[in-house]
């Protein structure tokens, strides 16, 4: 059909210049600042030096360590919260007297600034000498844990799981109250114990609301910053770094805008990896006959 | 076992668990009526004398209140900044769309994809040229790109459920493209409208990455005003406990009413 252009097809104009401006050109700057060897301590130095730190990054051990943890952190957390999820989703999806205050409760944590979320966590409860943990510890007996010490990484996994659980629970509830009753009802006729009817009917009824849910969390949990800030700093050492803080560690405490702009491309890389993994995965969904919306 | 005490078994199991997970934000909120020589009480109490004058020292004799009005002018501006381009986008890419429209929208999408870090540092040098590192118009700039995809996103989900036959009609009556969106579209899509003004409000509310590496003290939000909190000494649980119970308020109310809709934006539409 032939379309002749009008005002009105130039409606998105604005936001598309506004997201060019504010996303793409800091973007194409990154790419530039990569190339150049610039610390903003030592500015006289600056210099156009093309791909000579490229290599050199990855030659690093710290580097890969700081890759691994982030792996480490998004695997973990994202894994656990999705069977914590799918659990709490299919515990609240019964009917129950309280029903909707115990899916309020349940996605408070989620609503919660992270960074309250890591003053509590770090000190009201994980505090060696005087917190809740520690008294819960001492209760039993047991010599009270300095977990942010000793387990930094655990202790990370487990502030983001309780944030992060109630933002999969809430996803999968979604998807378990859009499921057609009929279908279960007939499948329950048919002798299905919830095993079988969990296997072949909800799951797979589930499956892009998991997948959508796990590319939303691993985006965020990949960008994660404020919890590590707030409770390790990265560390002890680097155990705890992630590729977020470390980019913020050389860029804005070293004013290393090269390295940080050559770390930034990789986390930009790294986040295409996943973007494009799962949309294989959905778009494979989809030729299946599921639709997007 | 019959079916009835396994049903009993299970909801008595959910709300154990619903109070583990809320047990957290109950005892900031008891910590924050307490002494702070009662929140360091060791083993901790679940009884004692309740005092307000924490929550006097934590909102008016720290920059709490200067951190809260940076937190809303910033949210309120980027919020109404991201509708107004946003809603105009939302309603050429659900009713008019074009051979580029599906590209504009992926596109869209994928700039809320690009990890922050990845601009961070171009837009921390771009905002000290400017000038307008530590200000509110440069958070507001910056939250405004945050929100504006999700707008987008949801805004046209909103306007695709309004039936095409209402608009049809109107068009048939004579309105304008002013009428129709005004008088016709969005009175159909308010509640949409309510819930992505939340959900944009939500996320300017709580974000920390940004506004902790591109403000200073003028124009610090309360994420960051918190996160000074990170020390471990000194005694100042029950004043941190206080402002970090007032900070959190707004966003856990707003949240509590928008159950629902929190699923559409945090999928960005793709799941209602």
């Amino acid at each position: 059909m032939q379309q002749k252009l009008s005002f009105r097809h130039f409606l998105s104009l604005p936001a598309v210049i506004y997201m060019v401006i504010i996303t793409q050109i800091p973007f194409l700057l990154t790419l530039r600042y990569s190339l150049e060897r610039w610390n903003l301590l030592r500015p006289e130095r600056r210099k156009f030096i093309w791909f000579e730190k490229y290599p050199d990054i990855l030659q690093d051990v710290n580097f890969w360590i700081i890759i691994l943890n982030t792996i480490v952190l998004v695997f973990s957390v994202v894994l656990i919260t999705l069977l914590l999820g799918m659990g709490l989703a299919l515990l609240v999806n019964r009917p129950f007297p309280g029903r909707g205050i115990v899916r309020t409760l349940l996605i408070t944590p989620f609503l919660i600034m992270p960074t309250v979320s890591a003053v509590l966590w770090k000190n009201v409860l994980f505090n060696p000498a005087f917190g809740l943990l520690a008294a819960v510890f001492a209760l039993f007996g047991l010599p009270r844990p300095d977990l942010l010490a000793n387990h930094p990484m655990e202790s990370i996994v487990t502030i983001l799981v309780w944030q992060w659980t109630p933002f999969m629970m809430l996803i999968l509830l979604a998807g378990l109250q859009s499921l057609n009753q009929e279908e279960v009802e007939a499948a329950q006729m048919d002798g299905a114990n919830g095993l079988m009817l969990f296997g072949y009917i909800i799951l797979p009824h589930l499956r892009r609301y998991i997948e959508i849910a796990l590319l939303m969390e691993t985006l965020f949990i990949l960008s994660e910053f404020g919890v590590i800030f707030v409770t390790t700093s990265g560390g002890p050492g680097i155990q705890t770094t992630n590729l977020s803080f470390g980019i913020y560690q050389e860029a804005f405490l070293r004013w290393n805008i090269g390295e940080a702009s050559i770390l930034g491309v990789y986390a930009i890389i790294l986040a295409n990896i996943v973007v494009s993994f799962f949309v294989r995965v959905l778009q494979r969904g989809q030729s299946e006959g599921l639709a997007i919306t | 076992m019959t079916k009835k005490y396994k049903g009993l078994w299970l909801t008595l199991l959910t709300y154990g668990i619903a109070l583990i997970f809320f047990f957290p934000i109950f005892w900031m909120v008891l910590t924050s009526f307490k002494t702070e020589a009662d929140a360091f009480a060791f083993p901790p109490q679940l009884m004692f004398d309740p005092t307000l004058s924490n929550w006097r020292i934590a909102l008016f004799e720290s920059p709490f209140l200067s951190a809260l009005s940076n937190t809303i002018l910033i949210t309120l501006l980027s919020t109404t900044v991201a509708l107004a381009l946003g809603i105009p986008a939302a309603y050429g890419l659900a009713y008019f769309p074009t051979k580029r429209s599906n590209f504009t929208l992926l596109w869209l999408i994928s700039t809320r994809m690009l990890p922050p870090v990845g601009i961070i540092v171009p837009l921390f040098v771009i905002a000290r040229d400017l000038g307008i590192r530590d200000t509110v118009l440069g958070m507001v700039i910056v939250y405004t790109s945050m929100n504006l995809p999700l707008v987008v996103w949801m805004m046209r989900s909103f306007f695709l459920d309004v039936p095409y036959e209402i608009l049809e009609a109107g068009r048939i009556d004579g309105t304008n493209l002013w009428q129709e969106f005004r008088f016709i579209a969005i009175p159909l899509v308010v509640p949409g409208l309510v819930a992505t003004f939340l959900l944009c409000m939500i996320f300017a509310w709580n974000e920390f990455f940004f506004a902790f590496n591109l403000t200073v003290t003028q124009a610090s939000p309360l994420s960051v005003y918190i996160s000074s909190f990170k020390t471990a000494e000194g005694l100042f649980w029950a004043k941190m406990s206080a402002g970090a119970t007032a900070a959190v308020l707004p966003v856990v109310v707003a949240g509590w009413f928008t159950q629902r809709q929190l699923v559409q934006g945090l999928t960005m539409g793709a799941v209602k």
